[in-house]
């Protein structure tokens, strides 16, 4: 028995009673992903789809908040367009840290048909995009896929937000 | 025997024309004699340099300068109360001039007129807002898409473009994938124009693979770690484009000539 015995103080040290902070506080965060109530194009009607009844984010405690400063995902849901990015940044640099972005459709991943002067190639242009997800648009289900790998990637992560790294855009 | 074609490269040129084919277009007629139409081209005299009708409307052709009194005649006196869009056509390359048009409503009659001016590229058309109130959308419309400045506008102003755009987006010599202002447009606005390098040019090409970017891209059967490095020394190997499916429509070639 005593063969087994770790001493904490020595060896390994906090790292144990770090870690499991870690998960008390990733459990915390991806058990309560508000996203931010910001709907661009189509892809929207399908995210407020995955919002009610029927699909019920609530399950994942997930509930749209109408504040950037009480969100901490955002999912761009559609078209965006030049002249709309700056205040997709604005409320982007609105919400508090840690926050995650999805890019929700082929026209946010890429500008999907829109090849054209007025839409912005990608979003990931003007945020850092944590979940790519394709389909145009897609399904409820396939969001609610994309958050539960968000889920998954948060639960990787360090508590610590300036540990991960991750590609800032400036 | 048939002639012979060479049959290399027929998807590069048409290899059939028809020699008859001619462009369709709308049967034109010329205004009847004592119908509504016909009190309209008179009541409007001296202004109507041209007039016929397709398509059961009547078209006016009239100066420019014009138009206020035109339409003002249309309005009061021919019970044209309505005017339900107002636009302006590219014609630059082709006569070096805007066609500018205000179509025309009689809801009492059921008719329709189309008054329709040609405005040279530079020249400044009176705005029509005293007559028309939608007409303050519109001429600002026609503003941001076609840069015709319209005289006596109450808030002459881009309406669908941003303030700070540059160029104007509908008229033909614009490229449909945006000017070097436009490409950068989110970069410079929201980081600076110092951020360029860092963002780097958008991607226009939708099906572009990197095939050494292992963080995006995965080869099936042949998955590795999240960001491993697999290009084993090779160097990266730009894509090339085809020269005649990635045409530049700016400049005048030969071979766009062709394919026309």
């Amino acid at each position: 028995m005593a063969q087994h015995q770790v001493n904490y103080a020595s060896t390994a040290g906090l790292p144990v009673a770090l870690t499991s902070v870690d998960k008390l506080v990733n459990w915390g965060r991806s058990n309560s992903l508000w996203p931010l109530t910001y709907g661009l194009a189509c892809c929207a009607i399908e995210m407020m789809a995955s919002g009610a009844a029927r699909f019920d984010f609530d399950r994942f405690g997930t509930i749209f908040r109408a504040s950037p400063r009480q969100a901490d995902v955002m999912i761009l849901a559609g078209t965006l367009s030049k002249k709309h990015a700056e205040f997709t940044r604005r409320l982007y640099d609105q919400m508090p840290e840690p926050k995650w972005v999805i890019s929700m459709g082929s026209c946010a991943n890429t500008g999907g048909m829109f090849n054209t002067y007025a839409t912005v190639q990608g979003v990931d242009r003007i945020v850092p995009v944590d979940i790519y997800l394709p389909g145009c648009a897609p399904r409820p289900e396939t969001l609610q896929y994309a958050l539960m790998m968000l889920q998954k990637k948060i639960r990787r992560e360090s508590a610590n937000m300036n540990k991960n790294t991750k590609q800032r855009l400036v | 025997m048939r002639k012979y074609t060479p049959k290399d490269n027929v998807q590069g040129k048409a290899y059939y024309t028809d020699r008859f084919w001619v462009a369709p277009r709308v049967p034109r007629t010329s205004v009847e004699e004592d119908s509504h139409f016909a009190d309209i081209v008179s009541a409007l005299k001296k202004y109507a340099k041209d007039s016929y009708v397709e398509v059961g409307q009547l078209i006016v052709h009239i100066k420019p300068t014009d138009n206020i009194s035109a339409l003002s005649i249309l309005k009061e006196k021919c019970g044209y109360t309505q005017c339900s869009e107002l636009s302006a056509v590219d014609y630059l390359a082709q006569d070096g001039e805007f066609e500018i048009f205000y179509q025309m409503l009689n809801v009492t009659e059921a008719a329709r007129v189309r008054v329709v001016c040609r405005l040279k590229q530079g020249e400044a058309i009176e705005s029509i807002v005293p007559l028309f109130k939608m007409a303050n959308f519109a001429e600002r419309e026609m503003f941001d898409m076609f840069g015709i400045v319209a005289n006596n506008h109450p808030y002459l102003k881009r309406i669908l473009m941003p303030e700070d755009w540059s160029g104007h987006p509908l008229l033909k010599t614009y490229p449909l994938q945006g000017d070097e202002a436009a490409s950068w447009y989110e970069v410079d606005k929201i980081f600076g124009k110092e951020y360029r390098d860092i963002i780097g040019s958008e991607n226009r090409d939708p099906a572009k693979i990197d095939r050494y970017d292992t963080k995006r891209f995965s080869r099936v059967g042949y998955e590795v770690q999240f960001d491993a490095d697999i290009s084993g020394g090779e160097k990266e190997n730009p894509i090339e484009y085809s020269k005649t499916i990635m045409a530049n429509y700016q400049k005048p070639s030969k071979k766009l000539k062709e394919r026309r």
